[in-house]
């Protein structure tokens, strides 16, 4: 990993996290793009890919449940860690640092809200 | 001529509303970022004029605002999470631990997660002979993402702030005066520009400062990731009036930081002079061989009256914290008073309310750190205490993270990570109390009788 890089390096194919896992943290993609995918009798669905910029795990950070998805790099990804404690302490004290999250979940909801109306248009 | 408007709660903005930001340093560019951003959510168009004579891409001290460089590991998460994410042309350097050395030996203390969470940047363009155009200015970059958002860039150096109508009127020298619904002075307090207020009447009253000492040495790339790797080194040596040192390495540079009480040029001396010091640094370094150097002032304790009807005072001519993470204290209280004026109006009462409780909290919070720093000053002084600390932090590295205690101490000390307040709750711990009681006693007395104690 160069000098000047936050995060740490992930080689193409490591798992982030995986389906089921108790979640702690969420990740900052820093550089490069991941898969967002579920595992369902032995095969495996892809969600959604996404890059630089994006978050991926916010919802272990909101929601007492294990993670929903399993998460692996594609190609060199780099990552910056969010832990959720600190997380969790810097949204109390302000809580519009949370605003950008709930963008993005909105947006994602957004998203899933299409993809079940055009599933269900094609039933 | 003054005219002070009584507090009222009915001073706001709208669409159209003129901002005027006094300095475009971290504090100004994270105020102009949330004030457009936030007005932006609620439907209000603004028009903000960022006043900077500085210009970032230039090096040496025109383009720098003279400052070790650290952004903490805390602020890095806290601005991903904002969606600001530092390039690696910024970052000079990801710092996953710290070295702490004393004349006991060194410790390694590596970052809970085991990742580049300390971002080394140069504020400016780099030193004054630098040659590389590989990274850029932190400060630049900020301004950058400030001027993308909507602000407007007012290259000219400030001339006179007036009041009229209540508002606030901006000269630029050469230009002509401009006047404005709401000011953020957000001057440092290295330029003259913040003591002006004090003579405005505004009840504002400069902060109390000290001077540090910053260095810039030319090492190259390879030399100091071979030398000083991707730590950060700190120093707790017992030299007078010195609180706080250490050795930052960034992309060709080395950052000498020292900061304390009345740092002069034998403190300097003493500091370079030392053994601890030529041991972490390449046998080529010379400490007279530096490229650019600086004394500037600190803000040590806050700003009295860091508002008014219209004006609000943000960053380190307001209230920052004591020591550490000074642009983590630029982010709390510039997104605290650009939220209180788009939501909740720019009068004295607001600012009172919803701004000046995050000024007060910083304030607070860096008593504690005055006494976790006199904490850390008879450590300094005590050598037996001195090897406690080694011996604690060498043992506790081996073991499982979350039994880090000392270690974890000296990280969010060193590194600001933490507030003040959570390091002094922790270090009063039983446990830790324990743990380097009975830490103090196995290193007064070693069992073999040498006094080796690197041995620990």
């Amino acid at each position: 990993m160069g000098a000047g890089k936050l995060g740490k390096m992930l080689e193409d194919g490591e798992i982030i996290f995986r389906q089921g896992d108790v979640g702690d943290s969420m990740y900052v993609i820093q550089e490069g793009q991941v898969e967002v995918f579920v595992e369902r009798q032995g095969t495996e669905v892809r969600l959604r890919l996404l890059g630089e910029g994006e978050t991926v795990g916010e919802m272990a950070i909101f929601a007492r449940e294990t993670r929903s998805a399993s998460v692996r790099a594609l190609g060199r990804v780099r990552v910056l860690t969010l832990d959720k404690k600190t997380f969790l302490t810097r949204v109390q004290q302000d809580p519009s640092l949370a605003f950008r999250i709930l963008e993005t979940m909105s947006r994602r909801i957004r998203e899933l809200s299409d993809e079940v109306v055009r599933l269900r248009s094609e039933n | 001529m003054i005219h002070r408007q009584k507090d009222s709660p009915v001073l706001g903005l709208d669409s159209g509303s003129r901002v005027a930001v006094l300095g475009g340093g971290p504090a100004g560019s994270f105020f102009s970022y949330f004030l457009i951003e936030i007005a932006r959510r609620v439907g209000i168009d603004l028009r903000v004029d960022v006043y900077e004579s500085r210009d970032f891409s230039r090096p040496g001290p025109t383009g720098c605002n003279m400052c070790g460089g650290i952004v903490s590991e805390s602020l890095v998460q806290t601005l991903a999470a904002e969606g600001i994410n530092l390039p690696p042309t910024v970052v000079q350097r990801g710092i996953d631990s710290y070295r702490l050395h004393m004349d006991v030996g060194s410790v390694r203390i590596e970052t809970p997660l085991n990742e580049m969470r300390i971002a080394a940047v140069h504020r400016g363009s780099g030193p004054r002979d630098v040659q590389s155009t590989k990274w850029t200015s932190f400060d630049g970059y900020l301004q950058t993402l400030v001027l993308n958002n909507g602000a407007h860039l007012v290259r000219g150096r400030v001339d006179s702030v007036d009041f009229k109508r209540g508002r606030p009127e901006i000269t630029v020298r050469g230009g002509s005066s401009q006047d404005y619904d709401l000011l953020a002075v957000a001057a440092g307090v290295n330029s003259g520009t913040s003591k002006l207020f004090e003579t405005l009447g505004l009840g504002y009253r400069f902060p109390n400062t000290t001077k540090a000492f910053i260095s810039e040495y030319y090492l190259g790339e390879e030399s100091i990731s071979r030398a000083l790797g991707s730590s950060m080194h700190v120093f707790l040596l017992d030299i007078p009036r010195l609180e706080f040192a250490a050795i930052i390495p960034k992309g060709d540079y080395v950052t000498i930081c020292l900061l304390g009480k009345d740092i002069d040029k034998s403190l300097v001396k003493s500091f370079l002079d030392s053994s601890e010091v030529k041991q972490c640094l390449p046998r080529s370094w010379r400490s007279d061989h530096s490229s650019c150097n600086c004394w500037p002032s600190m803000n040590v304790r806050g700003a009295v009256g860091p508002f008014a009807d219209r004006v609000v005072f943000i960053g380190d001519c307001g209230v920052t914290r004591l020591y550490k993470d000074g642009i983590g204290a630029a982010y709390r209280t510039a997104k605290a008073a650009a939220t209180t004026a788009v939501l909740w109006g720019v009068s004295a009462s607001s600012f009172r309310e919803h701004f000046w409780p995050i000024c007060r909290s910083i304030g607070r919070d860096n008593t504690l750190g005055r006494l976790s720093f006199g904490a850390v000053r008879t450590i300094r002084k005590a050598r037996f205490a001195r090897r406690a600390i080694l011996r604690m932090s060498t043992i506790e590295q081996q073991g499982a993270p979350r039994l880090r205690y000392m270690s974890m101490a000296l990280w969010d000390m060193f590194t600001g990570s933490a507030p003040y307040k959570d390091i002094f709750i922790r270090g009063l711990s039983p446990r830790f109390i324990g743990r380097f009681l009975w830490n103090m006693l196995v290193s007064s007395f070693p069992l073999d009788g040498s006094n080796s104690e690197r041995r620990l």
